[in-house]
């Protein structure tokens, strides 16, 4: 029984947290680093340049997803019958979130193309509240619900 | 033959040991974990049920997640997530937009959580009580930061005018924006939070059984590991929801 229970695992398993703590932390800010890339350029960064951040940006999510699963929730040291029940159910988000965000696209569009004046609509500009203001009115809630509509 | 033999015997006698321990790691080569007479997971009821609840609740917060994927693309236009989170408290009248600085705190507080979690389970694995409470304390504090500072955020943003139905945002491009962005935000967000309360509360409870010795007295620590494995699955849909709703 306490064959696993000596100080020399405790203290491997105490390095292995914090591995994983710096390379989640590391991932983080990463992330963020390019979250404010984005920021900061103001719009003046291409659309195509856009799009490869934010895609780097979900891959780095199902990075840090891994780790926290395999490590944090020890799944990597479990058998293999124990991590293909965990692991074949959620392949079915590989559908799921591809057939779904495809359909919200093609929604998109065919609102756009046969519903012109909905697209008109949309491409109104219109004036924000001011927000600083609205903090410090307590009625600022019923103004913006009369507004809305 | 008789070797093969010999280490199937010697297998099976593993086998049951891990079975009557923690059943820890140690997977063992020729083990039919199908034949019957031990879990062919290799691990205690409680933890295999743990993992299908949070599997069941991985495909809620995905449906969620994927009908806020869905809406998003089928709008003309989203409100800019650095625009409307640009904001943390104490923060002086007029002083410049500061996007991520709030949230980042957020999302490392629960990381570090998280870490003090896992080490507590790790103290459990090796019977050290006053390792499991401290890192319990810790992990329990970090919980309650995070639910502090999300309670501040929505109070913010209702002062501004969001709520459910209510959306004082405009586009990122300055057209008028629907509420289906404050609404899947406070859904989604409210529902994590809702499940980072649950996690406090069982932490909570898990310190007072410690304290208790209930688990000295059974001789192993396993209802923290399932109370970590909980934890640790509201850290990770704090990943997604971070990176979906603030920085994408």
């Amino acid at each position: 029984m306490s064959h696993s229970y000596n100080a020399e695992t405790y203290a491997a398993a105490k390095k292995e947290i914090w591995k994983i703590t710096w390379i989640l932390s590391a991932l983080t800010i990463i992330e963020l680093a390019m979250g404010f890339w984005m920021y900061f350029s103001h719009g003046a960064m291409s659309s195509s340049m856009v799009m490869f951040l934010k895609g780097t940006i979900l891959i780095l999510m199902m990075v840090k997803a891994f780790y926290i699963v395999s490590y944090f929730m020890h799944l990597k040291h479990e058998i293999k019958n124990m991590i293909m029940t965990i692991v074949v159910p959620l392949l079915l988000f590989v559908w799921f979130i591809t057939s779904f965000l495809y359909e919200g696209n093609s929604y998109k569009n065919l609102k756009n193309r046969y519903d012109k004046h909905l697209q008109e609509q949309t491409t109104i500009k219109v004036e924000e509240k001011n927000h600083s203001e609205a903090e410090h009115k307590k009625t600022a809630e019923p103004a913006t619900e009369s507004s809305h509509h | 033959m008789f070797l093969n033999k010999k280490v199937w015997s010697i297998a099976n006698i593993f086998a049951t040991e891990i079975h009557s321990q923690n059943m820890s790691t140690t997977a063992v080569h020729n083990t039919k974990w199908w034949s019957g007479g031990k879990s062919p997971f290799n691990l205690e009821y409680g933890k295999v049920m743990m993992w299908y609840f949070l599997m069941s609740d991985a495909f809620t917060f995905g449906a969620f997640l994927i009908a806020y994927g869905t809406s998003r693309f089928a709008t003309n236009g989203w409100p800019d997530p650095n625009h409307v989170f640009s904001s943390y408290p104490f923060k002086a009248e007029g002083s410049a937009a500061a996007p991520l600085v709030f949230v980042s705190f957020m999302t490392f507080v629960l990381i570090v959580s998280s870490v003090t979690m896992v080490l507590a389970v790790q103290a459990g694995h090796h019977q050290d009580k006053k390792g499991v409470v401290k890192n319990l304390i810790l992990t329990i504090i970090g919980g309650a930061i995070f639910l502090g500072c999300q309670a501040w955020e929505w109070t913010h943003l209702h002062a501004e005018g969001a709520w459910w139905g209510l959306n004082p945002f405009t586009n990122a491009d300055g057209t008028h924006a629907t509420t289906n962005f404050t609404n899947f935000f406070f859904t989604i967000t409210g529902f994590h939070g809702f499940h980072v309360l649950s996690g406090v509360i069982i932490n909570i409870v898990m310190l007072i059984m410690t304290l208790n010795n209930t688990f000295e007295k059974k001789g192993h620590y396993l209802m923290i590991e399932k109370a970590g494995l909980y934890w640790h699955f509201v850290d990770l849909v704090w990943v997604f929801v971070f990176t979906l709703f603030y920085l994408v």
